[in-house]
Formats: structure tokens, C-alpha cells, sequence
């Protein structure tokens, strides 16, 4: 009796809440939750449902992210040392402190990666990526990869992003861009210096290594270099 | 929408005119800038009446003079930011006080005869990109007050770059022609109003510039007196006419709310003036904005928006659909929005003005309002990528439901916006 009573009553409840929400809706007074998530649909429209992105496509995952790193791109893109119309007349009214709170939004969103949708290189395609991710190229005077985004290449917080679960046009275009000078990160910028370095045949081998590689289950950045950061960047600092 | 070939062809040409001038407040590429190289010389001066300077400071905020006159992340009020208007790309000037690159070497006199004449110390005429049509409105107490607060930062060397702009224009002869058909200097003010809808007056036709976008411009891109609204070249935005809409009884209380917070109750300023919001009007004096808005609300009414014959029931049904879809989820299914949130389509302006531009900017590039003291963690929108079809029917429908009945929008408006 008491069970069927709570029913009636929890039905009741509802069906009145149901009512209330009606009628707010009706009068307009809905309300949204006070959330950076709700703020955030402005950005994963775009960059996929919690900022997880999809492998085949061109836009880059932003969740999980290192923080700082998120906050220098955002800034980037509003003060123009990155191109990308979109991002760029979105945040322009934003300031610092909104954008943090976007960049620590996404940074803390730890959601599982597809796996990758490209197909692992084989041969000395594969060797030469390889080489270049872990131990760099002494007389093209290029340090490892893994030097500044991690053994694991899942980056390392707070700045440098991991190079893992990108699609590889994505890789491809932003070292195009470092190169001719339409993306730029804070000076000195390390990696417009490395992407000038790389021979053109070396990016795309790079990237297509990079997104054959499935990402490991536990895609946080590294908290430290493996070493000495070899280069003294910009984008490291706050 | 529905113009003859001559009126749109006149009207084409205004928009492709209406820039010399331009404010480029936004709307300008800044894609190409690169980062600037600039060094500071030394510190500050330190001398200077501190009163003067700090309200200097003030009055810079209220012109926006960094909106110009900093490149993002750069060095403050050292210029070199690039506007580009339809006559080629200027680049703006170093106001700190260095004094081979910057107003170093500049008296108060110099600087009050750039802001009310338009001319540089060597005589040279100044291009109206800079808004002297506007600032020559600014008193000379004013004046002084600002060129104490340019004196006071730091001095950054930083050359000008030459203006790029198509020859003839640009030229002195050009220049010359131009002021003698388009620029009259106004009656020489020494104090500025303490208060009232006079200072309101003096806030937004001066320092405040706001004709510069609001106000339609002649064929010689030169801004007119009335605030009626204009396209705004560069990005394609319009700004909207600032004249009260018919029976808003609050709306002074509406105009502070927008300039102060980005949002009100009928909407939220989006693209340029979104940036406006964040970098100049929130920092005004609440008295400065309150006068301001009383004067906006005596200006002659606008014209009550026109009933426009009912949109085809196809594209309107489409419309609807999509707006079901894509739209209502924030905006609500009766257009009322959320309050502080997410902005009403019922009963807002800019839906039913007569320029679609900002509809369509505003669809295509999604956005956010600004972020304010009074709204610091905006709501956003993403971009809606809509093919011209669809933005052609989403638009109609929401300009002619809820009581609204503004123009259709077809493909071509659409497509010739875009």
C-alpha cells in the first residue's frame, strides 16, 4: 500500500514538475544550466560532443587537452597568430579569464579516444617517423618529438599538446602553416623553427605515423619533459 | 528585398564607398598581421598632473582608442594595426610618446588640431579612417586630458607602416578634395558638458564615435549626422540604427543594459559590437552611459517596421522545421530566448531590420556575447552551417512569426551576402 502510495505520489510530483516546465517554457523563463558544458555547445558543435572530435574529420579534438595549452590556442586565434575565421570572430569579445574557463573546461573532460581510423605506415616510411619522433635528427639540428610532448606523446602539462588522435590532414595543415608563417605561437616560436627544419617528404610521414597510432588508455599529458626541455619556447610559458 | 536594379546598383555603390572611413573597430582582417616588433624605450615620464592623466585614461576607454590604435597582445597605443577599407589597407599610428616613431615630439596643440582639424603637425591631412569627422566634437579639455594620458605610457619605438591604399586615394590632392566636400571642423568647445542629454550628445557624437558605424554614409564613405544605421564594410556587418523602435517605454534603461553588460532583454550585441562592448562602453561611468542612453531615446522615433506580404508557405515551412531543429532548443519554439542567456528572436531588433547582414553573420559564424563585469561567463552559439537555401527559409520564418512581419529573405540575398 505504502509502495502504490509512493507511486501515486512520485507520479503526481512529476507529472506537476512536467506542468511547471510547460508553462515555463511557455512564458519563456526556461531555465539553463549554469554550466561551462551549456556555454560550451558554442564549441563543440563544431569540435564534436565534449570537444572528443572524430578521427576522420579535419577539426581537432579539444577534450583532455593540456589546460595552458587550450589557453594559448584560444588566445591565439582571438589575437591573430592563428588563423581560422570561425575561431577568430567567435572570441573576440572573450576575455582572458572566459577563456580560461573554456580551456579548463575541455582540459578536464577525460573522454576514451576511437581508435585510429588511419592505417599504420610500414618500411622505412616507418623508421624514418619513428626516428624523428624518439630520437629527432642531429644534423638537421631537430630534437626528438618526444623531447617536449612526452615519452607517451600525450603531452605535458601544462603547455605542450600530445600529437596523438589527430587526424593526420590536421597535422599535415598545421605544420604547413607553421612553415609559411600562417600560424604563429609565441616567440620565440619553436615550432615554426622545427617546421622549417623537417623536409616536406618528413611531415607527411610524421603525421601519418601519428594518427595510425591508437592513443593509450590513459591519455593524460605527462607532468614533466622526459628531460631538459631541449628548446626554449614561447608557448611554455603562462 | 525588393529594389530596383537602380537603387541596388546605388546602393551597391555605397556599400563599396562607405569606407574610407571605416571604423574598422572590427571588421577589419586582421588575419595577415604579423606579430609586431617593437621595443620599449624607457620608462614612463613621470611627470604629468595625475588627475589629468587618469582622466585621460577614462576618456581613451570611452573613444576606444586601443581598439585601433594596440594591436592585439601588443604594445599599448604603439598602432601598426592594419584596417583594411575598399580604397586599399591603412596601418595606424604610434600614440606613445617616443619621439621618433610616436607623439614624442607632439605639443597639446598638435594633438588637438589632429583631433578637431584632421591635420598632423606638418599640415599633412589625415586619412578619416581615423575619426576626426567624430572627434572633432571632443572639447579641448578633453583633448588636453587624453594627450596627458598618451604622454604618461611608456614610449614604444614602433615606425608606421605606409598606408596601401589604391592610388588616387590617399593622395593630398585626394585628401584636400575629400575634407573640402565632406569635413568641416566643428565650433571650438573648451569644456565638455558636465551632464545631461547635452553630454550624452557629446559622448556619442564625439569621443564615442558611434556615427562612424550607425550613421549611413555618402558616396564619399564620409558618415551623415543621423544614426539610421549603415553596412559596415570589411566583415559585412550592419549596424543598427540607434533611433528608438516604436513603443520601447524602457528603453534608455535596454541601452544601458546592452553597453554595460553586452545582453538585455530584446538581445545581445554580437560582432563588432560585441568588441565595442568589451573593450570601451562597460568601462563607462554609469552616468556617462545613462546620458548617453537618454539621448539616443530622444532622437525622432524610427519608422515603424513595414508589413511585409506573407512569405511563401514552402520556404516557410522549411524555415520552421529547421528552426525546430536547430534553433528552439535555446531560443525557444516561441522565440522568447532565455533570459540573460540566450537572446529572444521575438521582439528583437535586429531580426527585423531591414539588412539581413548581421542574421547572416551571425549564422555563419556562431559566437558569443561579450564577456562583461555584468556578464562574465557568456552563453554561445555554434556556427550553424546552413547552405543558402536553408539560411534563406530559417531566416523568413523567424522574421515572420511571433507578430513579426519583416521582408522574406530569398537565396540571392543570402548568396549575395555571404
Amino acid at each position: 500500500m505504502t509502495g502504490r502510495f509512493s507511486l501515486v505520489t512520485l507520479a503526481f510530483v512529476l507529472a506537476m514538475a512536467a506542468g511547471a516546465s510547460r508553462s515555463q517554457q511557455a512564458s519563456g523563463a526556461r531555465s539553463v544550466p549554469d554550466t561551462m558544458a551549456q556555454r560550451a555547445l558554442a564549441c563543440t558543435g563544431c569540435h564534436g560532443d565534449q570537444g572528443r572530435s572524430r578521427p576522420e574529420g579535419y577539426v581537432p579534438r579539444i577534450a583532455g587537452k593540456p589546460a595552458g595549452y587550450l589557453l594559448a590556442q584560444l588566445q591565439s586565434f582571438r589575437d591573430g597568430r592563428r588563423s581560422q575565421s570561425t575561431m577568430s570572430a567567435m572570441l573576440q569579445p572573450l576575455d582572458d579569464q572566459m577563456l580560461a574557463a573554456l580551456a579548463d573546461h575541455f582540459a578536464g573532460l577525460k573522454v576514451p579516444y576511437p581508435p585510429p581510423k588511419e592505417v599504420a605506415s610500414t618500411g622505412a616510411s616507418a623508421a624514418r617517423a619513428r626516428q624523428l619522433l624518439t630520437v629527432g635528427d642531429s644534423q638537421l639540428r631537430l630534437p626528438a618529438c618526444v623531447a617536449c610532448h612526452g615519452t607517451s606523446l600525450t603531452g605535458v602539462a601544462p603547455h605542450v599538446p600530445g600529437l596523438l588522435g589527430l587526424p593526420a590532414d590536421y597535422l599535415i595543415a598545421q605544420l604547413g602553416a607553421w612553415r609559411t608563417g600562417y600560424r604563429h605561437a609565441r616567440n620565440p616560436d619553436c615550432m615554426a623553427d622545427v617546421a622549417r627544419k623537417l623536409p616536406l617528404e618528413d611531415i607527411a610521414r610524421v603525421a601519418r605515423w601519428l594518427a595510425a597510432q591508437p592513443v593509450p588508455a590513459d591519455a593524460s599529458p605527462a607532468a614533466r619533459p622526459p628531460g631538459e626541455w631541449p628548446m626554449d619556447c614561447g608557448g611554455k610559458r603562462p | 528585398m525588393s529594389s530596383s536594379p537602380i537603387d541596388r546598383f546605388v546602393g551597391a555603390c555605397a556599400v563599396i564607398c562607405a569606407s574610407l572611413c571605416v571604423v574598422a573597430l572590427v571588421g577589419c582582417d586582421d588575419s595577415k598581421r604579423a606579430a609586431s616588433v617593437a621595443t620599449v624605450e624607457r620608462p614612463a615620464p613621470a611627470s604629468g598632473d595625475p588627475e589629468k592623466i587618469t582622466k585621460g585614461a577614462y576618456l581613451a576607454k570611452v573613444g576606444n582608442c586601443a581598439g585601433c590604435h594596440t594591436v592585439p597582445g601588443g604594445p599599448a597605443m604603439a598602432g601598426g594595426r592594419r584596417l583594411d577599407t575598399p580604397y586599399g589597407a591603412v596601418f595606424t599610428s604610434n600614440l606613445t610618446p617616443d619621439d621618433a616613431t610616436g607623439l614624442g615630439r607632439w605639443s597639446a596643440d598638435d594633438f588637438h588640431r589632429a583631433m578637431h582639424e584632421g591635420l598632423s603637425p606638418d599640415g599633412r591631412r589625415l586619412v578619416p579612417a581615423f575619426p576626426y569627422t567624430s572627434y572633432t566634437h571632443v572639447s579641448r579639455e578633453d583633448n588636453d586630458a587624453l594627450f596627458a594620458y598618451l604622454r604618461s605610457l611608456p614610449p614604444v619605438k614602433l615606425a608606421r607602416r605606409a598606408h596601401e591604399l589604391r592610388f588616387p586615394f590617399g593622395t593630398p590632392v585626394a585628401m584636400a578634395v575629400w575634407q573640402w566636400f565632406n569635413f568641416t571642423p566643428a565650433a571650438e568647445l573648451q569644456r565638455s558638458p558636465a551632464e545631461g542629454i547635452t553630454r550624452g550628445a557629446y559622448l556619442v557624437t564625439g569621443l564615442g564615435h558611434c556615427g562612424e558605424c550607425h550613421a549611413p554614409r555618402n558616396r564619399w564613405s564620409a558618415p551623415g549626422s543621423r544614426l539610421e544605421g549603415g553596412a559596415m564594410p570589411g566583415d559585412g556587418w550592419f549596424a543598427p540604427s540607434l533611433h528608438p523602435g516604436p513603443g520601447a517605454s524602457d528603453e534608455p534603461a535596454q541601452t544601458v543594459a546592452l553597453l554595460r553588460d553586452g545582453i538585455n532583454a530584446r538581445g545581445v550585441a554580437s560582432g563588432p559590437m560585441a568588441k565595442v562592448v568589451l573593450d570601451s562602453t562597460q568601462h563607462w561611468l554609469p552616468a556617462d552611459l545613462q546620458w548617453a542612453a537618454s539621448y539616443l531615446s530622444n532622437l525622432p522615433p524610427a519608422p515603424a517596421p513595414s508589413q511585409a506580404p506573407e512569405a511563401d508557405p514552402t520556404l516557410r515551412a522549411t524555415g520552421a522545421r529547421l528552426y525546430t531543429d536547430r534553433c528552439a532548443d535555446c531560443h525557444g519554439a516561441d522565440g522568447q530566448g532565455v533570459r540573460g542567456v540566450y537572446p529572444p528572436l521575438a521582439g528583437n531588433p535586429t531580426v527585423v531590420q531591414p539588412s539581413v547582414l548581421t542574421l547572416i553573420r551571425v549564422l555563419d559564424h556562431g559566437g558569443f556575447a561579450a564577456a562583461t563585469a555584468g556578464n562574465p561567463k557568456p552563453y554561445g552559439m555554434p556556427p550553424a552551417m546552413l547552405s543558402n537555401e536553408e539560411m534563406a527559409a530559417v531566416l523568413t520564418y523567424v522574421r515572420q512569426s511571433w507578430s513579426q512581419r519583416a521582408p522574406a529573405v530569398s537565396t540571392l540575398d543570402v548568396l549575395r551576402s555571404r
